[in-house]
């Protein structure tokens, strides 16, 4: 039966707060043997301390001071991400996009929340709302703008919406005044929004 | 009217009366599918990167990737949440939208009831809507791509009442091949129980003004990744003009 086919039958009528929906469908998870709270708690802990922009900002680091490597990532970004340590989940299918004078690219996911996990973490609660995901296709120009982002009338603007299997990342621009700067300085500088795209460095 | 039939939104009402065709015209395109929709207004950015905001938010991603075989199937998880009531949609945060679509997933596999969430929960649980998702007829992998880089192609529209990864923004509307990705489940067939189909992948690329006409912008294009069952050739004959 599906799940609210009680024809004849009353629910109560005062909304349960979040908190307790949440800990009741915990708790017959636990009750059925389905969820170990302390063996999964291992991996979001993983998740929390090891995955984020820090990742993406290394690999962008490293392409922009050594082009052999930003030819690979270029060609084929999941092995060249994978070799810098950050491959897993939601970034089994990595695709690299350059911002060049010409071009401006930025990333959305307009039927979910599709977003490169080893490179990036977990996607800010922003990226996941109906505004952005409404609006990046439709008005990205605008909405760029809005978030300071001014992308000059004659450069295109590639909105890529990760509907599939793929996770994007940008590669932006590196900033003029940055000759002298070692890899790692260079990450430092890199944000998550210039790898979302919503920023320019 | 019980406040229950009004929560569940049109459907259980339309399956009441018996109008099939009232039915077939409510859950087409579900409300999750938001490119180019109008009036959401500003973007709410901020610079923030913890994951989690609230402790029950990391108790949802908690309980979601840790509960095996409610999530094995990625689509049909998916789509659990898209069948959500699309006000109910709109108006939670996105960590409500994945306990609706676990709890959901929990009550249709038949481990738990509403009644006994709503016990436990000491309240009203909304879950979403029964999933009216079918098969498509070709179940058939396919293992050489049909389209190269640079190819016109038009995304078929049928606006199927189950799951897709076919936005509703580009269905109809003609693009060129960017990139030939490689080879994935087809989503669609995965979510409705049909196992592992492939398919080859695609980035089709979009002019703006393709999707949204007149109103669309200058040097704007969109690539959106679509299975190339999705797709057909360009020449071919359109179904609506």
């Amino acid at each position: 039966m599906a799940p609210d086919d009680h024809p004849d039958h009353h629910h109560p009528t005062e909304l349960a707060p979040i908190e307790a929906r949440v800990a009741a469908i915990e708790s017959v998870l636990v009750d059925k043997g389905i969820l170990d709270t302390a063996a999964v708690d291992a991996i979001v802990t993983h998740l929390e301390d090891n995955l984020g922009p820090m990742n993406g900002a290394q690999v962008i680091a490293k392409a922009w001071t050594d082009p052999e490597y930003k030819a690979q990532l270029l060609d084929n970004a999941t092995a060249a991400i994978d070799a810098l340590g950050f491959g897993g989940p939601q970034g089994e299918h990595m695709v690299v996009v350059e911002n060049t004078p010409e071009v401006h690219n930025m990333v959305v996911c307009t039927l979910c929340s599709c977003y490169p996990w080893p490179t990036l973490g977990l996607p800010p609660k922003w990226y996941k709302e109906p505004a952005y995901r409404a609006r990046a296709v439709r008005e990205p120009r605008k909405l760029l703008a809005e978030l300071g982002t001014v992308v000059p009338d004659d450069v295109e603007i590639r909105v890529w919406d990760s509907s599939s299997e793929a996770r994007y990342l940008v590669l932006p621009m590196r900033p003029d005044g940055t000759e002298d700067m070692s890899a790692s300085e260079l990450a430092k500088i890199i944000t998550r929004d210039s790898m979302i795209g919503v920023q320019r460095l | 009217m019980t406040r229950d039939s009004r929560e569940n939104g049109s459907i259980r009402e339309h399956v009441l009366v018996g109008t099939p065709i009232a039915v077939e015209s409510t859950a087409v395109d579900g409300v999750h599918d938001l490119g180019g929709i109008a009036g959401f207004g500003a973007v709410d950015h901020d610079t923030d990167e913890s994951p989690f905001h609230e402790d029950w938010e990391r108790r949802v991603f908690r309980l979601n990737i840790g509960s095996g075989p409610l999530r094995a199937n990625l689509p049909a998880f998916r789509h659990s949440i898209e069948r959500m009531d699309p006000a109910h949609y709109l108006s939670s945060p996105y960590f409500e939208h994945w306990v609706t679509g676990v709890a959901t997933r929990a009550v249709e596999s038949g481990l738990t009831t509403r009644d006994e969430l709503e016990q436990r929960a000491g309240g009203r649980f909304p879950l979403s809507q029964p999933d009216r998702g079918v098969l498509p007829d070709d179940l058939t992998s396919r293992t050489e791509p049909r389209y190269t880089v640079g190819e016109e192609v038009q995304v078929r529209e049928w606006h199927p009442p189950g799951h897709t990864r076919a936005p509703r923004y580009v269905q109809g509307r003609r693009g060129t091949i960017a990139r030939v990705h490689g080879f994935a489940d087809v989503d669609d067939i995965a979510a409705h129980g049909g196992g592992s189909v492939t398919d080859p992948f695609y980035s089709v690329r979009f002019t703006s003004h393709e999707l949204w006409g007149e109103g669309g912008g200058d040097r704007e294009v969109v690539h959106v990744d679509l299975f190339e069952r999705y797709l057909k050739d360009a020449d071919g004959p359109r179904r609506s003009p």
